[in-house]
């Protein structure tokens, strides 16, 4: 396969599945918004740290205020993350490898594109209810996207390429979204274990689908180290970062062909490293070391991961 | 509306004779036509529109900001071309397309046909797709021009003539093949009582093509298509190509000359190209014999090609052939290579290079239509009964300036085919351009793409100036 439809193909997944997340981070702080105790700060600017793009939003929009961050990350098209911005590139990508992806794919992200550029273009934010039946559509769009790549494109390499970058975005913007919590602030500490704090912590799970699945898996009960737990280190759970690294090893070693648990080349070892400690870590050292600490160190990881696939598959040059 | 209330107009019109009176092979379809009703039909042309919009079978303007893309408008009242015409356009086609090849040969070899005195030496050096880079060039088979959209016009007469031969990248035949696909399903019952010759053997036929230029030995040759890349304006096309043909898409960037060969970027590393379909310009393929600030090509391509050892189709070179000054000896080639007459007529042209015929030129500006001889697309024309005295005088002055580059030919009055403009039935002109592969044999494929000015009264009918496009149905014998 041609490195340049690999990386494509990689960032046409990524892309897509970044739109969604956005969405997803969106969402959670609108919900936590409608359960905070009125008169208290509006919290938005917590958001756009966990994007790593604040500098940027000052720059372009001053001082966070509600519909000025909802403005940057989903239609703000001189802003690369945003919601808009990513369907662009994805769609970028998907034309220019049309010939090698199912055109059901092309169709599908073609209508996802025109869907949100619609929206932003009629771009009225003052209707609540309309915001987050968009933050809905996008992220319906994004599964629809993942499923129809998922029945009708060969699982050839290209398609494990993709797999890769969905899986790595998937697993960086969970962290992303569990780091969310640390920047939120709680009026005083008298209110960690309150309601107030339970609340946050749900809506957090809620903006990662992973409400119900939490309940579901025995410890029934909300605390802060269940919760982390499950986001990080649950290898059933779709969008936790272990599950996510698990299976975009098990697509990289499909393309390599090396068996699982060796490595030839050096991005199987980085990958291979990232998995195991995720592997054998517990949640207590994780907490040891600082939940912050511990989700900014994974994603610089998953970092060397994308730029080892690049070196390794996308940025080939012949010898000299 | 009664579609039998349009009237033809003082016009050689493609479907009907007189107001009322539809052309034999058209009766099925005006009668199904009829029988649905109007709104019925306009109905299924939108419906038409919109399958090729989903199909996403667009084109990008060159003017407009990058990654703009337009659907060429779509008619879905088809031309018909009997049987009979059809017969006499493939032969003269095929005599024509194999006369081209061998002035090709000639003019990068021996250069007999200068030598004889049939067409001007300086002429030829001066055009500007003359490359002197191709001489002595040995493309496999000898064969230079693999794949040709010539174009066809006729006159008030229902005279065919060739008005331009299009031998470098000619497009379009991505909507030859998907508007035959909207139209079967807009008509399915006229295309089951008419016998309508297929073009869906194309995408093969081109492959076939392409494969016979790589060397023999090769069990798997890999053969790739080479596009400008998504911004270009066929790109569509070009994947589209590729998606059919089941081969590689690739940009310059992809590809890099390694051990004497050219390869192709992949994740497993450097991988051989035998055959190149390039939809890139000559100026553009290798910045180190052409355009030093192209990025679009390959450094060292040229070399590899002159080794033989990568085949491009096109050959480099062919351009010269589609210089409108050269395009006027074809029928004098004709003559010259084959012993024969030309079964398809030029346009009278007039070479604005030969003083005499200059001053005619410019004493008719009013009448006439000049074109510059190294444009395509419509662009740098003029047409001189439509433009104001302000645009004449320019082009007077240019002509002036540099004869050599103008030629000058009478206004022809194109043919019409009803189609649609307003919701209304009317008259439009249209030319068509059917596509010739040259492989083991010449094929040239039965239809074509007829591009139909869709403005009032115009002209001009290339997608760049506001043209659309309709199917072509060729009746079988």
């Amino acid at each position: 396969m041609l490195s340049r439809v690999a990386d494509s193909i990689y960032w046409l997944n990524r892309y897509v599945e970044r739109a969604e997340n956005v969405a997803r981070f969106v969402e959670v702080n609108l919900n936590l918004l409608l359960d905070s105790p009125s008169g208290m700060a509006q919290q938005w600017e917590p958001i756009i740290w966990t994007t790593g793009d604040l500098s940027l939003f000052r720059e372009r929009h001053g001082e966070g205020a509600a519909e000025k961050v909802v403005r940057f990350l989903s239609f703000d098209t001189a802003y690369p993350n945003s919601i808009v911005s990513c369907l662009r590139s994805a769609r970028e990508n998907a034309r220019s490898i049309r010939e090698v992806i199912s055109s059901e794919m092309w169709e599908q992200v073609n209508s996802f594109y025109l869907m949100v550029s619609e929206v932003a273009e009629s771009g009225s934010l003052s209707d609540l209810s309309a915001v987050l039946k968009f933050f809905g559509d996008v992220k319906l769009q994004s599964h629809l996207f993942a499923g129809v790549m998922d029945a009708t494109m060969t699982h050839n390499e290209g398609w494990h390429f993709g797999q890769i970058g969905r899986l790595i975005e998937r697993a960086d913007k969970t962290a992303r979204i569990l780091d969310v919590k640390y920047y939120i602030l709680l009026p005083s500490v008298n209110y960690v274990g309150s309601t107030l704090d339970e609340l946050q912590w749900m809506a957090l799970l809620k903006s990662a689908s992973a409400y119900e699945m939490y309940r579901k898996q025995g410890a029934h009960r909300i605390t802060p180290n269940a919760v982390a737990d499950f986001l990080i280190l649950d290898t059933e759970f779709p969008r936790s970062v272990r599950s996510c690294i698990l299976q975009a090893e098990r697509s990289l070693h499909q393309i390599t062909g090396t068996p699982i648990g060796n490595w030839r080349i050096p991005v199987e070892r980085t990958m291979g490293r990232l998995r195991a400690d995720l592997d054998y870590v517990t949640i207590e050292e994780i907490f040891e070391t600082g939940l912050h600490e511990y989700l900014d160190g994974l994603q610089s990881r998953m970092n060397e991961v994308d730029s080892k696939i690049f070196e390794t598959f996308f940025a080939l040059q012949p010898v000299a | 509306m009664n579609f039998n209330d349009y009237d033809p107009g003082d016009f050689y019109d493609e479907l009907f004779v007189a107001p009322g009176q539809p052309r034999p092979d058209a009766i099925p379809l005006i009668e199904r036509m009829t029988s649905l009703g109007i709104e019925e039909v306009l109905r299924r042309q939108q419906a038409a529109q919109v399958a090729l919009f989903k199909l996403g079978v667009t084109f990008n303007v060159y003017s407009d900001n990058q990654g703009t893309e337009r659907i060429l408008p779509f008619d879905i009242i088809p031309r018909i071309v009997s049987a009979a015409d059809w017969e006499v356009l493939e032969r003269g086609l095929k005599q024509r397309i194999h006369a081209l090849n061998l002035f090709l040969s000639d003019i990068y070899s021996d250069q007999k046909i200068l030598a004889d005195g049939i067409i001007p030496a300086e002429i030829v050096f001066s055009a500007s797709g003359f490359l002197k880079p191709c001489m002595g060039l040995q493309p496999p088979g000898g064969i230079w021009c693999h794949i040709t959209g010539t174009d066809l016009v006729r006159d008030r007469s229902g005279r065919w003539y060739v008005l331009e031969d299009n031998l470098r990248c000619p497009s379009g035949v991505s909507y030859v093949l998907e508007n035959r696909r909207v139209m079967k399903s807009t008509f399915p019952l006229v295309f089951d009582t008419m016998q309508i010759q297929p073009v869906e053997e194309y995408p093969s036929q081109l492959l076939e093509t392409l494969l016979n230029l790589a060397p023999a030995h090769l069990t798997d040759p890999t053969v790739v298509v080479l596009t400008p890349g998504i911004y270009n304006s066929a790109y569509f096309e070009h994947s589209f190509l590729a998606q059919q043909m089941g081969v590689q898409l690739v940009e310059g960037r992809d590809l890099v000359v390694a051990d004497g060969f050219l390869q192709m970027r992949t994740t497993k590393g450097l991988q051989r190209v035998d055959v190149i379909y390039r939809r890139i310009d000559d100026d553009f393929i290798d910045p180190t014999v052409f355009r030093a600030d192209s990025t679009l090509g390959v450094p060292g391509l040229m070399e590899v090609y002159r080794a033989g050892r990568v085949a491009i189709a096109n050959a480099l070179g062919t351009g010269v052939a589609d210089d409108k000054v050269i395009y006027s000896y074809v029928p004098d080639m004709i003559r010259y290579y084959l012993g024969e007459d030309a079964i398809l007529a030029n346009v009278p042209t007039y070479l604005c290079w030969e003083s005499s015929q200059q001053s005619h030129v410019l004493e008719n500006l009013d009448q006439l239509v000049v074109k510059s001889a190294g444009e395509s697309g419509g662009y740098g024309m003029l047409v001189g009964p439509h433009a104001t005295q302000a645009e004449r005088d320019e082009f007077a002055a240019k002509i002036k300036a540099f004869p050599r580059n103008y030629i000058a030919q009478p206004t022809l009055c194109l043919s019409r085919v009803p189609a649609f403009i307003d919701n209304n039935f009317e008259g439009c002109h249209v030319d068509l351009r059917p596509y010739i592969l040259y492989g083991k044999q010449i094929f040239v494929n039965p239809g074509g793409l007829t591009r139909v000015a869709l403005r009032r009264g115009s002209l001009v009918v290339n997608s760049s100036q506001g043209g659309g496009s309709k199917d072509t149905w060729v009746v079988c014998q």
